[in-house]
């Protein structure tokens, strides 16, 4: 075994430590001390890992390590590793859970060590599924990331909490087990020499010697709709606007900004390389559905009044977008939609952020009952107006990009799509502007000044500013500067994706 | 006694195979003998010298164990036949009699009933389940099946002032006693038509395994054969409580004192499936293409009845059988997987181990809340147990996440190497309905979660009925329980993770 040092692995224990020890009675005091500690370094690591990122890594991990479990003789190995596509992830969810953690300590929920340490779980689970070559493991922390979810909406979470957790966690668990078989069958198929859950040796053994034809269409059907539910896909959708509208705010921006994500990095990860054939043929499918992800959704969301349920709607349709760049089944496209998911992730978490602050002044979501709140909180405002542009994808913020060459990709696949998808854009325009403008300007409702003249309205406090700032600060870098995870990331698909781009696809089938 | 017949036995050195077994007897006996000589005041130790001097065994198997590997011999003219697979049992046995006693000294002392011979009755179960896994003889099989289920007809019913353990014990009565007769007149069956001296390959010693393996093998498709095998097969199905054999498991669990639940639920289940695993992997191989589709509906039928049956519980022993009915199912896929991928077996006793470490860790914190009427246990008991008792609420929330199947614990381990064995002999409709079964449970377990996590709605009622004293007082955790309790909630989440050596060597024989 080798101990050199692994900055993946320091990610991926150090929040898990500090779990465990917060777990096992450490003082109130210390915990809170320790937490800074069990966040701050995951989101270190991910960016000195994307600083010291090399530009051409093609098909190649970084930061490779392989420790044993002692299940070797079933092919599963503990292997950490970032490649271009994982990278960009990587980078989200430190960040994210930098600032959910942030948010989570100055909230001042009650039972905070329990709180505070279900956060951490989640926060190792999200950089062990990223950072994971075995897709054993891949899943596995993509589950210990899931499970505090489940406990922190039942237990601190808003109205319906009971009911939202039971639904989440049938539906996530439904789409969790279909995806599981999807990868048992991969792993079974995948080869006579010597199964492996190992994503490098699946992809050479998988490129010498593919899967017949017709068993990856059934292998990629399981994946898609088991990966499907967990990320959303219309009609499976339900569980998501409910259990964010009952999440408690930490929870909803590490699930909705970056587990929820598990599913698409799969497809892009596992499922696209190692069944092409399956992907194409299920490409049609897809694309119906998530064009009703993102009509369908988008004009629900615009007829919601619960400022948290519209979020939920809004994040639902946006992974529309996102499983449009995959059924275009091209480089471009997917370099699209990891773009996409980061600029989604970091949007999305810092919504929820807002929405909760907005909670705390005005006790109330319904957006009818607000209103005129920018004169009371300029900045909250501010975020809250810069979030929703970087939402609806203007550019200056990384959602363009990724908005962008999803719609340029799609171009390629089908013309009426993308202008399906285009008239998208301007429901979110609707629904995210409305919202602003419910919230923010016009009078002041008459349930809003009682509320203000019970519990004066107070502007952000630095403390709620900081996460909202990383956040801010990360989306506008990637949206000037997207270079900077674009060449990794097109250096990868370049090199390991080239079944993409086949002959194909310009005519849409 | 002459010298020569100790001689004799000496030199043939056979006694010394069932060693572990001939000291379960003699501890059995030297408590009867501590309860006569020790004072009454210190009656206390018994209990704790019955489990002291299991470990020292256990030690001792797992000592000898790791300084000699077992070579598989048979000795008794048969009788027995010495095999790893054997001697991880004889360990398995030995983990769960103890955790028994361990139960029995906190459920016990709360009725007014003779404690002694409660622990001599599950030594002599344990020593007869060894001899059960071991056998390689019809005569053997069936006196020791027979000593496992006369020593349950008295524990099951043995709080005696209970009318409920009564019923218990008199239903555990019947319907043994008819699974006795199924079996035996299997066995029947297949000694006669095996020693029938005008068919090939018949034998005089009929009842020997390996004989009659070869006669199954010469004579495939025998009618009389065909039905000795599936009435042999129906007289296991009782011990296991697959469909349509399942009858008794809701009420018995129910009424039998929690102990001797947890021991019928881990400990003879178990035995249920070494017979199991003993008679399809050897006996019955040659008898395939019956054998398999008979489990296979069975399985299925069970996955499917145990979870839909728990749906609807209330009582949290009712509950717990009926799941446990469903794991049956799932090891009876493993059982059938293992005809065609050997490594299946292994997944069985990953299964097995981690439902052992998962049962009696919900067990231990059911015995904790419990009151006096020990068959009165239900879900709302656990109102507020995290609150109150935090190290209970978290044994309970692996013990039960690990039964569900969640990652990292090690119930979920247990599914995948199922699956992965079931994918391999490509069981695909079982694995389809296992996957249902899957989701289905995690409705219950997760409802009794929530009865002990997620705080109620309505707190008015709730106080009320605590006032009333329908929640029986919750027994404080004892120092050794506590280790124990920790111990098996650590091991649930390590075997999950990190099997290390164990799970290398369960998978690689």
């Amino acid at each position: 075994m080798n101990f050199s040092f692994d900055p993946l692995l320091l990610a991926i224990a150090t929040p898990l430590a500090v779990a465990t020890a917060i777990l096992l009675g450490l003082p109130k005091r210390f915990s809170i001390k320790l937490a800074y500690v069990g966040f701050g370094v995951p989101a270190l690591v991910a960016l000195w890992c994307w600083a010291n990122f090399p530009a051409d890594s093609g098909a190649n991990y970084v930061f490779f390590h392989r420790y044993s479990t002692g299940l070797d003789s079933v092919g599963i190995t503990l292997a950490l590793g970032l490649n271009g596509v994982a990278l960009p992830m990587f980078v989200l969810a430190g960040v994210v859970g930098l600032a959910a953690g942030l948010y989570a300590i100055q909230s001042n929920a009650e039972r905070l060590k329990l709180y505070l340490m279900l956060l951490l779980v989640m926060q190792g689970g999200l950089m062990g599924v990223f950072a994971s070559v075995d897709i054993f493991f891949f899943y596995f922390f993509h589950e210990l990331a899931l499970i505090p979810t489940f406990i922190m909406v039942g237990m601190w979470g808003g109205r319906d909490r009971s009911y939202a957790a039971m639904k989440m966690t049938i539906y996530l668990t439904a789409g969790a087990m279909l995806s599981l078989l999807g990868l048992i069958a991969i792993y079974v198929k995948s080869g006579s020499n010597g199964q492996t859950f190992d994503l490098i040796a699946l992809r050479q053994a998988l490129a010498a010697d593919p899967i017949r034809v017709s068993t990856q269409k059934n292998i990629f059907g399981l994946l898609l709709f088991g990966f499907g539910i967990l990320v959303s896909l219309w009609p499976f959708h339900t569980w998501a606007p409910l259990g964010y509208g009952a999440a408690p705010s930490s929870a909803a921006m590490l699930h909705a900004g970056v587990l929820k994500k598990f599913g698409l990095y799969g497809l892009i990860q596992v499922a696209l390389p190692l069944l092409p054939e399956g992907a194409r043929d299920w490409a049609r499918v897809l694309a119906y559905l998530a064009l009703g992800n993102v009509l369908i959704v988008g004009l629900v969301a615009v007829a919601q009044r619960d400022l948290k349920q519209m979020l939920g709607y809004s994040s639902v349709m946006h992974m529309g977008y996102a499983f449009l760049g995959i059924a275009c089944f091209s480089t471009v496209g997917v370099g699209g939609v990891v773009l996409l998911m980061v600029a989604h992730g970091l949007s999305v978490a810092l919504l929820f952020l807002l929405a909760t602050s907005i909670h705390q002044r005005t006790h109330t979501l319904d957006m009818t009952e607000m209103g005129g709140l920018a004169q009371k909180t300029p900045v909250l405002a501010a975020f809250f107006v810069a979030a929703t542009f970087a939402a609806i994808g203007l550019p200056g913020f990384a959602n363009f990009w990724g908005e962008l060459t999803i719609f340029v990709a799609l171009w390629h696949y089908s013309a009426w799509m993308t202008a399906a998808a285009v008239a998208g854009v301007v429901i979110s325009a609707i629904y995210g502007l409305r919202s602003v403008a419910a919230v923010f300007f016009g009078p002041s409702t008459e349930a809003l000044n009682k509320v203000v003249a019970a519990h004066p309205v107070s502007d952000l406090t630095w403390r709620e500013k900081v996460p909202a700032l990383l956040l801010l600060a990360v989306l506008l870098f990637v949206g000037f500067w997207p270079k900077s995870l674009s060449t990794p990331l097109n250096s990868t698909l370049v090199a390991s994706f080239h079944q993409l781009d086949a002959p194909r696809l310009a005519s849409g089938r | 006694m002459s010298t020569e017949l100790l001689q004799q036995a000496a030199a043939s050195n056979q006694w010394l195979a069932i060693t572990p077994e001939l000291m379960l007897g003699l501890i059995a006996l030297l408590l009867l003998v501590l309860e006569l000589i020790l004072p009454k005041g210190r009656h206390a130790v018994i209990p704790a010298v019955a489990i002291v001097c299991q470990a020292g065994i256990a030690a001792a198997l797992a000592f000898s164990f790791n300084s000699a590997p077992v070579t598989t011999t048979v000795v008794f003219n048969g009788l027995l036949r010495i095999t790893p697979d054997g001697q991880f049992l004889r360990l398995f046995f030995l983990v769960c009699s103890m955790l028994v006693c361990l139960l029995g000294t906190v459920c016990l002392p709360r009725q007014r009933m003779p404690k002694v011979e409660f622990y001599h009755l599950v030594l002599v179960i344990t020593a007869a389940m060894m001899l059960l896994a071991q056998s390689n003889h019809f005569v053997l099989l069936f006196v020791a099946l027979e000593t496992v289920t006369v020593g349950f007809y008295i524990l099951v019913s043995y709080f005696r002032e209970s009318p409920l353990s009564l019923e218990a014990g008199l239903k555990y009565l019947v319907m043994g006693a008819l699974s006795s007769a199924l079996l035996l007149f299997g066995i029947v069956l297949l000694y006669g038509v095996a020693g029938n001296q005008a068919l090939p390959s018949a034998s005089a010693d009929s009842m020997n395994f390996d004989h009659l393996r070869d006669f199954l093998a010469a004579n495939p498709g025998n009618f009389l054969a065909s039905v000795g095998v599936v009435l042999v097969l129906a007289g296991v199905a009782f011990k296991i409580g697959a469909v349509p054999f399942q009858i008794w498991i809701p009420d018995v669990y129910q009424g039998a004192p929690t102990p001797v639940t947890a021991f019928l639920a881990v400990a003879s289940k178990a035995a249920g499936f070494a017979v199991l695993l003993l008679l399809t992997q050897r006996v019955f191989a040659p008898y395939q293409s019956l054998v398999v589709p008979v489990l296979g509906v069975m399985a299925g039928a069970t996955i499917l009845f145990g979870n839909l049956a728990a749906l609807t519980q209330h009582n949290v022993k009712r509950l717990i059988g009926l799941s446990g009915v469903s794991h049956a199912g799932y090891l009876m896929i493993g059982v059938i997987a293992a005809y065609r991928e050997p490594q299946a077996v292994g997944a069985v006793w990953f299964y097995l181990s981690a439902y052992l470490l998962a049962s009696f860790a919900v067990f231990g914190v059911m015995a904790h809340v419990a009151g006096r009427n020990d068959a009165d246990q239900e879900l709302e008991h656990y109102a507020n147990l995290v609150r109150e008792q935090p190290f209970l609420g978290a044994v309970l929330a692996i013990g039960l996440g690990s039964l569900a199947g969640i990652p990292p614990l090690a119930g979920f381990m247990g599914k995948l190497l199922i699956f992965v064995g079931a994918f391999k002999a490509g069981l695909y409709p079982l694995l389809i309905v296992a996957i249902c079964g899957v989701v289905v449970s995690i409705y219950y377990y997760f409802g009794w979660i929530r009865a002990a996590f997620f705080p109620s709605g309505l707190p008015a009622e709730a106080d009320a009925s605590a006032a009333n004293g329908a929640v029986p007082a919750r027994t404080p955790v004892g120092g050794w329980f506590r280790v124990a309790l920790f111990a098996l909630a650590v091991g649930s989440v390590l075997l999950g993770f990190y099997p290390g050596g164990f799970g290398q060597w369960l998978l690689s024989r």
